[in-house]
């Protein structure tokens, strides 16, 4: 039986560091290579040894895929590919392509040049890195090789992120990545067709989350940031620089527009200028009101949002401050917290999922004092809040993925276990299928039963058809018969008429022949028709034929009558069938030994 | 297999191809060359145009190249390759009763919405107070002037559709990626590829698992905006049907570029303004990023460029968000992020300016000598009209024509006399006859269908017959409203075999490398997919008081034997005869083989090369063992 193998090497419950191994039907993908944002050490990478102890992954992988542009799903990418050494092909949409080096150069910066940090890639690996990307269209077929096939969905989360369906001859897997089920203000919805996978592999970060509706949420969201500004105190929003960023912004670019507030939005890092500037070349890749109004009206320049400078920061008065990164863990919205987190007035608002390790984790479970470098502490006073902005499917879209694409099996990744195991529960209970979740270095197995494609001659085909009439009667089943040829790789199924002519066989005629002795006072033609007419009683949907040489005919069967030269009421019926009849050849031999009914004509 | 031709135009094609059980039409140009019948439509009032005689000013007419051929309603899809191919769509999708679905690319389905609302806007804006249609009557039609009399199938002509059916009409497309593979209705799958013509432009492939059939439509293999022509993806097809080659063979795009550069900076230099009737989308891309490039070079950075249609603004936007369907260059250029085309930076420096008519803002803001692009290229109707009458009258102006769809002669007739110089560069990227011969070798197709018009040489230059398609085996040519017969011979077709019917198969070696199985199966066909079952077993019979009849009962389904082949070795047959207790065998010699009498049983069995005969009586238990003894000497098939 053909298997299918799925092996995390990150994200395997857990979130971060998503890395997922698939080998279908003998080809070895690998789906996201990110980095983990809790861990500073080994742990922050995936661990590729698993795949090959000495030396480079090129030939043990087809291909890799790239989900989206977060760090989490393509931060160990250059590592991969440049340290261990990978020169195959790397797939990602467009915008993912656009935007994906300009991050992990970022990171690397963070990494090497503030913590100063050394063996870890250059900017040139991350250019060579980007060098074996190929670039993926929505819906294309792109043919990795002669049988791989992988096609990328709609996935909404961030620009550019792709769902991503992997198909090997009739066995295929599809790896949602982080995907939304709901529309956003700037970005529109996962969608996928009935493409009923083996398995679906999919995140599940919000697993036992219902979300309330969207609208309740972002009314919230203002409302907290309206009270603080009105008592004259600082927000900081710690976002990445696109994706949340961008809707958040437009949200409060039409709020403070209605309200007519004054006080100022920044952006900070010179990432923001960049960033919406990807989003006006590709919005395509944006929600349907953005894109069908963007002549008129482009959403991604903002009036009210300006850039962000350091000395800002102690500026008097309200503001509100767009910051990177999003987990609290490094760079300018550490600094911002660190300078805000003593006065009670301001407020941190967590749009997004923090993982754990990082600041932004510890004060969301509610800690209080925190342990910085240097061993000095640092009190929280300030406000802080969550609001779940993060575009992830909650349990409701997760099941609504399910019914779309109808997969026979389910696997979890990019959650926490304990969540997992609830849904997992969920999931096998109202749709009766397997689900797995296997955590890192774990391998899930699961065995496919693919039907066998072969080539019908259409003659045979069309034979079928006709002998049927138009309309196929699920009660009485159509038999066809014929001869499948194996040769080489292809299938070919024939009729055996066919298949003789096409091995250059010669047909074996096998026929038999059986005398049944019969007491009959008639004449010869009048026990032929007493036959004729016993058989026709019997046989039901059978052609029966009375030909005018003297013989009865059965399908092909030939029956025929003499009487013996002593006594001329006993009969000699002489049977001859071939072996394709053999089945009512004898059933009529037996039939007819029992002698004719009397109350024949 | 058919190929019904609506269209003769080569380059606006039509045609509708029936394939296995699926009707699918491959484009619909709109052939509007009629218009050069009419007079122009002026956004002013000419006393020079309304008083010329034997004409009547009217309503721009369009003509449309469709006949009864067949039942428009029975299309079940339509195959869009380019925006320039899909003018025609709410004729086809409207009022005929069509419900299918119609594929295209978002490059295509945006851009084509712009063309088709600039033309009806260009119509709606000068209504007109009445409209003849008497004249179309053939006995009427008869005693009208010079070019209108010759007109064929007048009564075709259609009125402008209006942007409600424009809209009614794209909201039946259903978008494509390239190498999207799209399933119809089980039966045959489609998938645009990439042709390099224009943005989102594709050929198509529609194929089954035994049939290709690669549809050629406005292709192009010079490095323009687009993204590169998908050649590799055409190989190994069946039938390819090639249309859309350039209506310009003889002129060299690029050359034909420099020239265009050069008559425009030579005019404004002399003080005179220069007047480029073009489309809105497509070489007018290419023209501003030329001339962005030449400005400096040339001094022209004081010269206003103008831009005037009603989808100006929408046309320069859009090609700017379409990253994925651009060659590579302008793709690594939205990487950095950079708009790909440089007429972003034209307008942010105010040298190109784009109006979406000459009403309003344009008439305070505009300055002579100046550069003006704008529509319709058939200089019937649109802003060009005005244009014409503004600066026809002075040799210091030029028009530069750079859209091959109109003769110039022609499009100037209404204007003359005019004393504005005239140039005509026809910039045509699509593949000449040398680059489609060179890309029919390469991918080899079966047979090639085309229009007639490319299997001769053009009428006006009969004796280039290098402008004209050579093949082995010699095209299939096509005219308007013929019906092609495809060379096919559909002989396979694809089906199932479900795991459980696949394991219970028992294939048995013929020959080294060849095995056969014989099946037995049950056909499911459901949406033109079919897979075979196993047999199901007969519901096991009641063990009642009716088991005994179960003998006078005929057997229900009729299951075939399989054929025999092989022949049964005399010695080896006696030798397992022996062994199952049959030892008194009698042989005798025929001429075909033997015959061997088994005394004790009064049974005789007839060996020969190709047949055995077995005639036994009242003995059903030794028929049947010597039945199967034979058949262990035969292989089933």
């Amino acid at each position: 039986m053909p298997e299918i193998n799925v092996t995390p090497l990150g994200a395997g419950q857990d979130v971060g560091r998503s890395c997922i191994l698939v080998s279908i039907g003998g080809k070895n993908i690998m789906l996201d290579c990110g980095m983990h944002m809790g861990y500073n050490d080994d742990r922050r990478f995936p661990d590729f040894s698993y795949i090959t102890q000495n030396g480079r992954l090129t030939d043990f992988l087809d291909c890799v895929i790239i989900s989206h542009f977060h760090l989490d799903h393509c931060g160990a990418l250059p590592y991969m590919s440049e340290m261990v050494g990978y020169d195959g092909p790397i797939y990602m949409t467009h915008p993912t392509k656009a935007i994906c080096p300009i991050l992990l150069e970022d990171f690397r910066k963070i990494t090497v040049d503030k913590k100063g940090e050394t063996n870890f890639f250059t900017s040139q690996m991350i250019k060579d890195c980007m060098k074996k990307v190929v670039p993926l269209n929505l819906h294309q077929t792109v043919q990795v090789d002669d049988e791989l096939e992988i096609k990328a969905y709609y996935a909404g989360h961030v620009l550019g992120a792709a769902m991503v369906h992997i198909k090997v001859g009739s066995e295929s897997v599809v790896y949602t990545g982080d995907y939304n089920m709901t529309p956003d203000r700037h970005l529109g919805a996962a969608w996928i067709d009935k493409c009923r996978p083996d398995i679906l592999i999919s995140e599940s970060t919000y697993a036992t989350t219902i979300r309330d509706s969207k609208r309740c949420r972002e009314r919230d969201f203002l409302k907290k940031v309206h009270e603080s500004i009105e008592r004259g105190g600082k927000v900081l929003i710690p976002v990445f620089a696109l994706g949340r960023a961008q809707e958040l912004c437009i949200l409060l670019e039409t709020f403070w527009e209605r309200m007519n507030l004054k006080a100022p939005i920044y952006f900070s890092t010179g990432l923001t200028e960049k960033a919406n500037h990807y989003y006006k070349l590709f919005i395509t890749w944006t929600n349907q009101k953005i894109r069908k109004t963007f002549v008129q009206r482009n959403m991604f320049e903002f009036k009210h949002i300006k850039a962000f400078d350091r000395s800002y920061a102690d500026n008097p008065g309200p503001m509100v401050v767009f910051a990177t990164p999003g987990m609290l863990h490094a760079g300018q919205s550490l600094q911002i917290f660190k300078k805000w987190a003593g006065n009670e007035k301001n407020m941190v608002i967590m749009p997004g999922y923090c993982v754990q390790g990082t600041i932004g984790h510890k004060i969301l479970n509610g800690q209080r004092k925190l342990e910085m470098e240097g061993r000095a502490t640092l009190d929280v006073k300030l406000q802080v809040e969550y609001m779940s902005f993060s575009a992830h499917a909650d349990a409701k879209g997760i099941m609504q993925l399910i019914r779309m694409a109808e997969p026979r099996n389910m696997l979890l990744v990019h959650g926490e276990a304990v969540k997992m195991e609830f849904l997992k529960g969920k999931i096998e209970q109202e749709f009766s299928i397997d689900c797995y979740m296997p955590a890192n270095g774990e391998t899930a197995t699961i065995t496919t039963n693919p039907s066998v494609p072969v080539d019908i001659s259409l003659s045979l085909l069309k034979r079928e058809m006709a002998l049927g009439g138009s309309l196929p009667d699920p009660k009485k089943p159509r038999t066809m018969h014929g001869t499948l040829i194996m040769k080489e790789n292809s299938l070919k199924l024939v009729s055996s008429e066919q298949a003789l002519k096409e091995l250059g066989l010669n047909e074996h005629q096998l026929r038999f022949t059986c005398r049944v002795q019969l007491q009959d006072p008639h004449s010869d033609p009048d026990t032929l028709h007493r036959i004729y007419t016993h058989l026709k009683s019997v046989l039901k949907g059978y052609t029966i034929q009375h030909l005018p040489d003297g013989t009865v005919m059965v399908e092909s069967i030939v029956i025929k009558v003499s009487s013996s030269a002593e006594d001329s009421n006993a009969k000699v019926l002489l049977l001859s069938w071939s072996y394709q009849d053999e089945d009512l050849g004898s059933f009529l031999s037996t039939l007819l030994k029992k002698g004719l009914p009397s109350g024949l004509c | 297999m058919k190929l019904y031709c609506l269209s003769g135009h080569p380059t606006l094609p039509c045609n509708v191809l029936k394939f296995k059980s699926t009707t699918i039409m491959l484009d619909c140009g709109l052939d509007t060359t009629s218009v050069l019948n009419f007079l122009p439509l002026p956004l002013v009032h000419s006393p020079r145009l309304s008083k010329l005689p034997g004409w009547v000013s009217k309503d721009g007419t369009i003509n449309l190249e469709k006949r009864e051929l067949l039942d428009l309603s029975t299309i079940d899809v339509i195959l869009i390759s380019n925006y320039h191919c899909m003018m025609a769509l709410p004729y086809i999708t409207e009022h005929t009763g069509f419900t299918g679905t119609v594929y295209a690319t978002e490059p295509t389905l945006q851009i084509g919405r712009l063309l088709m609302e600039e033309v009806v806007n260009f119509m709606e804006r000068v209504p007109k107070a009445q409209s003849a249609t008497c004249w179309k009557n053939k006995e009427i039609q008869r005693m009208l002037p010079g070019p209108l009399k010759d007109a064929v199938d007048v009564w075709t002509w259609k009125r402008c559709y209006s942007m409600q059916e424009v809209n009614s009409a794209l909201s039946k497309v259903q978008l494509v990626g390239y190498s999207q593979k799209v399933e119809l209705f089980g039966a045959v799958q489609v998938s645009p590829l990439s042709s390099g013509y224009s943005l989102g432009s594709s050929n198509w492939i529609i194929q089954s698992h035994h049939e290709k059939v690669s549809y050629v439509s406005g292709s192009s293999l010079l490095t323009t905006h687009p993204q590169p022509m998908d050649q590799s993806s055409l190989k190994n097809s069946d039938v390819l049907i090639l249309t859309g080659l350039t209506q310009m063979p003889t002129a060299n795009p690029d050359g034909m570029l420099g020239e265009f550069c050069s008559n425009l900076a030579m005019t404004i230099r002399a003080g005179g303004n220069v007047l480029v009737p073009c489309y809105s989308s497509g070489v007018i891309y290419d023209l501003l990023e030329c001339l962005y490039q030449f400005i400096e070079s040339a001094s022209l950075g004081t010269t206003p460029f103008y831009f005037i249609s009603p989808v100006a603004n929408s046309s320069l936007e859009f090609s700017q968000i379409f990253a994925e369907w651009l060659c590579h260059n302008k793709q690594t250029k939205v990487y950095l992020p950079e708009p790909p085309f440089p007429h972003a930076e034209l307008i942010q420096t105010n040298k190109l300016k784009h109006y979406p008519s000459i009403h309003g803002d344009f008439s305070s803001e505009f300055r002579q000598p100046c550069v003006v692009f704008t529509g319709h290229p058939s200089l019937r109707f649109g802003d060009v009209v005005h244009f014409m009458e503004l600066w026809g009258k002075s040799s210091l102006n030029t028009i530069i024509f750079t859209e091959p769809d109109f003769s110039y002669l022609d499009a100037l007739a209404p204007y003359q006399p005019l004393a504005m110089k005239c140039v005509y560069c026809p910039i045509d990227t699509r593949l000449n006859f040398h680059q489609v011969s060179k890309l029919l070798k390469e991918v080899q197709p079966l047979h090639v269908v085309c229009p007639e018009q490319y299997t001769q040489p053009p009428l006006t230059q009969s004796h280039r017959s290098d402008l004209m398609l050579e093949l082995q085996p010699p095209p299939m040519p096509y005219r308007r409203c013929s019906v092609l017969n495809l060379p096919f011979r559909r002989r396979y077709e694809r089906v199932y075999i479900l795991p459980e019917l696949a394991n219970s198969l028992v294939p048995s070696e013929i020959k080294p490398g060849v095995s056969v199985a014989t099946v037995s199966a049950v056909v499911h066909s459901k949406d033109n997919k079919h897979t075979l079952q196993s047999v199901p077993k007969p519901p096991p019979v009641a063990p009642s008081k009716k088991r005994k009849r179960v003998m006078d009962e005929p057997p229900v389904v009729m299951t075939p034997k399989p054929l025999l082949s092989g022949a049964v070795p005399l010695e080896a047959f006696l030798a397992t005869l022996q062994k199952h207790g049959i030892t008194e065998v009698k042989v005798e010699e025929t001429a075909d083989g033997h015959i061997l009498h088994l005394q004790a049983e009064d049974t005789l069995i007839q060996l020969e090369e190709d047949g055995t005969h077995i005639v036994c009586d009242n003995n059903e238990p030794l028929r049947t063992t010597l039945r199967d003894l034979v058949l262990r000497f035969l292989q089933k098939l």
